[in-house]
């Protein structure tokens, strides 16, 4: 790949057709069905790819995808290792199975951790084909090479195709440890291709989850209690069953940590809009329960609070408290930002049959295997006795992680003769979720007389995810909270973060870049706030901070907050890479029509480096976002498309987050219920996003999550450049901004 | 119940549903037409965008009764083969992501088209602003609908 590759001129190379073969192919002819090849015979040593007399390539998909391209960029990986003819390449979505490990998709970490073990898997293949043409040639492997499908024997032009080599192929022991590639020879890896669901999507046949039919299948939906934690007490299921289409009611029992099924009663029908209308019909009483006195109000009076005493020390460098009372001068801010949800746009649902001694389920999930051990669990069956298949996910941003709904299902199905789609409408989906934590963060800082920074104490609080997916008792709670913050690698001679649990009863859970959706917004915020104290411009400061680092305390430290990361160790030449790109290609510095801001901001997560520089105007209280341009530092990039598209879509999600969503709760239930109040970015809203993708050598780590955490606190400091006006909160109110004086 | 006559994708089907079913629920319900999806129910989201009557409608708020006699296209009848210049134009700028958005924003982006062949930047955001995607296709979604409005000789 090219040491900087701007996007946009690749895509024009592409359309003017001078791109890469294999994205020809890819949309031109037609993908073949993913159905069972009754091949004579076949090359399979190992699970994850077969191969068969026919030159036919399987290869098996062992993530969910929901969008960020894994049933395409997987399958490259183990094609190109192969050496397999794209054009012949099909893919089937692997499940729960002792043959297929490690199928849960998240933390940005498919790419990463399936990049080793799927480059093994074609290239032991590859091997064994050389290894018998070498054979039925009588020459030496080492004069062989693979070659698009075919074996070749370079010096004397001899040329077999797969397919003519499997049966002898299979006959052979299975290599140790076949050579990989040297990068130089990826023939599919690094080049756009059009992923391979693609054309199914564009013409209506792609199956979600909620598009499984099955012979007989009834609908179901579930009344809940709107108090999180409510339980029924009664229901009169009477006239619900006089709705035209309802068969049967039937009560939900809860089910507590992990999975977090609520207690419901469910009404199950011949049809979608029959379970809607029968659960209208339904009456529940229910007991309410504690949480009903929880508003956000209440809330954020206990972050007040927590955030006045001392927490759990999560970083302590120096001694801030004393640095700070010695300070020449001091600056604070509080940040404050709201439960959010998923809305992912394809809402929960699962359908499930549950027979004598058998349970299979038709899930959009992103943990196949939790959701197994869950409902094995659930309906007291042997895990083996359930079969689960992986649908396409119409999203899932860490929603589809939680195994609640495929429970719900099976719990439900064991009540039928009949298989039963689950199905939650928008505004069950918006009100019982597994949102991503409110947090609330108070910050101090300290200069010295000659402009230079000299503490930094940070104390935050949330209710953590830990404590409601595992349970109170979680241990060290603060560790799936405070990523992002106790590592703060610039050179600020006392630092210290703190850490504060919160009591909430509104569940919590993982949405997309998880802690560092919040802890990338305040960090790059009061950076911001910092450099304006010290006199500095934003960027420079950062800069600055960062040559000054002393790289083995900074390596200490993120040794000890982190573990042993190998490869994936924080490099602080990449995160410095990503920062000075951005500023360069967003023009840092340069001019600006009068009334527009420009901001920047950086952070590490899911070991990738994301840097972003956002444009923006503010006019009659409203605020207008005129350019992006994001620097990402992924390692090595599998498909620049699906790179690119996952930047865009992860900054769109930060800039709703900026301006746009926020769940309140009133009475210990969320205020939203649909698209109309949970606000999200329109398409005309969102400017042109330019991605850059920094060139690094590196193995490949995360892309799906590390664009979210920059665009807020971007937005915020363009905001600031604007108008003056510092932002404290999210989402961004008209009240909050002020023209510049 | 009563019956409800629509031809859909060229097809005449009569349905025997409650007449306040909405339209999306016979589409993938009733006639196993899946490609319509349900995002929202309340015509905030547009991810059940079908062609009524020659006109881009929110199948999830139009009730059977009053689809009674119409003509509906849906993503599936777009086009025989998947070749409608939208759907191209969609596969070369390499539109979806989870691609459950796509169904509605390809039937809003034909109709668009049918409309204006050869809509300005500021038509295209105002048109294609009333469907929402969660996965962030929109920057590409716009080259799209312009290299769609190309490809079918809008560029007077």
């Amino acid at each position: 790949m090219s040491d900087t590759t701007d996007f946009s001129r690749r895509d024009f190379l592409i359309t003017s057709g001078l791109g890469a073969g294999g994205l020809l192919l890819g949309f031109v002819l037609p993908r073949r069905a993913a159905g069972k090849r009754a091949a004579a015979a076949s090359l399979s040593p190992n699970a994850w790819v077969s191969i068969d007399t026919d030159g036919i390539v399987t290869i098996w998909v062992g993530r969910s995808d929901m969008g960020q391209g894994v049933r395409t960029s997987l399958p490259m990986i183990l094609a190109d290792e192969l050496e397999a003819d794209w054009e012949n390449v099909q893919i089937e979505q692997a499940y729960p199975d002792p043959r297929f490990e490690g199928l849960g998709t998240g933390g940005s970490a498919s790419v990463r951790t399936s990049w080793r073990p799927l480059r093994e898997a074609g290239a032991t293949a590859r091997e064994m084909l050389i290894g018998a043409a070498a054979d039925v040639w009588g020459v030496p492997a080492a004069e062989c090479t693979a070659e698009r499908g075919s074996v070749v024997h370079t010096a004397s032009g001899r040329r077999t195709a797969y397919g003519d080599l499997v049966e002898a192929a299979a006959e052979r022991p299975v290599p140790e440890n076949p050579p990989l590639k040297d990068p130089s020879a990826f023939r599919y890896i690094g080049t756009p291709m059009t992923m391979l669901d693609t054309p199914d999507k564009v013409q209506g046949k792609a199956t979600y989850g909620l598009d499984v039919r099955l012979p007989d299948m009834l609908y179901a939906t579930v009344a809940r209690c709107p108090v999180f934690g409510g339980t029924v007490v009664d229901y009169d299921a009477s006239a619900a069953r006089e709705v035209e289409g309802v068969q049967d009611v039937v009560e939900i029992t809860p089910i507590g940590a992990p999975v977090h099924v609520a207690h419901g009663v469910a009404v199950i029908a011949n049809s979608t809009w029959a379970a809607m209308k029968g659960r209208e019909a339904l009456e529940v009483t229910w007991n309410e329960g504690s949480t009903a006195e929880e508003t956000s109000e209440t809330l954020r009076e206990q972050f007040r609070t927590l955030v006045s005493e001392p927490g759990t020390t999560v970083r302590d460098d120096g001694d801030a408290e004393e640095a700070l009372a010695g300070a020449a001068r001091t600056i604070e801010a509080t940040y404050e930002l709201p439960y959010l949800a998923h809305v992912t746009m394809e809402p929960m649902n699962c359908t499930a049959t549950v027979e004598e001694g058998r349970v299979e389920l038709w899930a959009p999930t992103q943990t196949p295997t939790w959701a197994q051990g869950s409902v094995a669990q659930a309906l007291n069956v042997p895990q083996d006795a359930v079969h689960v298949n992986v649908t396409l996910l119409g999203g899932g941003f860490g929603r589809r992680l939680n195994p609640d709904v495929c429970v719900e299902a099976a719990l439900i199905a064991r009540e039928v003769d009949a298989p039963v789609k689950v199905v939650w409408t928008r505004e069950d989906d918006v009100q019982h979720d597994f949102y991503r934590p409110a947090s609330h963060h108070h910050f101090r800082g300290g200069i010295d007389e000659s402009g230079a920074p000299v503490a930094w104490m940070h104390r935050m609080s949330t209710p953590a995810i830990d404590t409601y997916i595992q349970g109170e008792g979680a241990e060290h709670p603060e560790r799936g909270e405070v990523p992002g913050a106790a590592d703060l690698p610039y050179a600020i001679p006392n630092i210290r973060v703190e850490y504060a649990l919160a009591q909430s009863g509104v569940p919590r859970g993982w949405w997309r870049s998880v802690e560092h959706s919040f802890n990338g917004f305040v960090v790059n915020a009061f950076m911001d706030e910092m450099a304006e104290a010290c006199g500095a411009d934003p960027y420079t400061f950062r800069l600055r901070l960062l040559d000054q680092i002393d790289r083995t305390r900074v390596e200490t430290m993120m040794n000890e907050i982190h573990g042993d990361l190998g490869d994936f160790a924080f490099d602080v030449d990449r995160y410095r890479g990503v920062l000075q790109r951005a500023a360069e290609q967003g023009n840092w510095g340069g001019p600006l029509p009068s009334g527009r801001g420009r901001g920047i901001a950086v952070h590490w997560s899911f070991r990738s480096y994301a840097a972003e520089v956002i444009e923006a105007t503010v006019e009659n209280g409203e605020v207008h976002v005129d350019r992006a341009v994001c620097a990402i530092d992924c390692g090595a990039v599998i498909n620049p498309r699906t790179l690119r598209e996952q930047m865009q879509g992860g900054i769109i999600d930060g800039l709703t987050q900026a301006l746009k969503a926020e769940i309140t709760i009133d009475g210990g239930r969320v205020v939203q219920s649909n698209f109309d109040d949970y606000h999200l970015m329109r398409l005309d809203e969102v400017p042109d996003i330019e991605v850059h993708y920094v060139q690094s050598g590196k193995p490949p780590s995360g892309a799906g999550e590390p664009a979210v955490p920059p665009s807020a606190p971007a937005l915020a400091g363009a905001i600031f450049a604007a108008t003056g006006t510092r932002i404290r909160r999210l989402p961004i109110r008209p009240e909050d901004l002020q023209t510049a004086q | 119940m009563a019956a409800y006559t629509i031809t859909v994708n060229g097809e005449e089907q009569t349905v025997d549903v409650p007449s306040d079913t909405p339209l999306l629920w016979v589409l993938r319900d009733e006639l196993g037409l899946t490609g319509t999806k349900f995002g929202c129910g309340i015509a905030q989201c547009g991810a059940c965008t079908v062609h009524l009557d020659g006109q881009a409608t929110r199948s999830c708020i139009t009730t059977i009764a009053s689809a009674d006699g119409s003509e509906v296209v849906t993503i599936e009848g777009l086009s025989e083969n998947g070749d409608h210049p939208v759907q191209q134009a969609w596969i070369e700028e390499d539109v979806p992501q989870c691609g459950y958005c796509q169904s509605g924003q390809i039937m809003l982006a034909a109709a668009l088209l049918e409309y204006y062949p050869n809509p300005s930047d500021e038509e295209i955001d105002a048109s294609m602003a009333a469907n929402l995607c969660r996965c962030g296709t929109y920057v590409q979604i716009r080259k799209a609908v312009k290299r769609a409005a190309q490809m079918q000789g809008g560029d007077q």
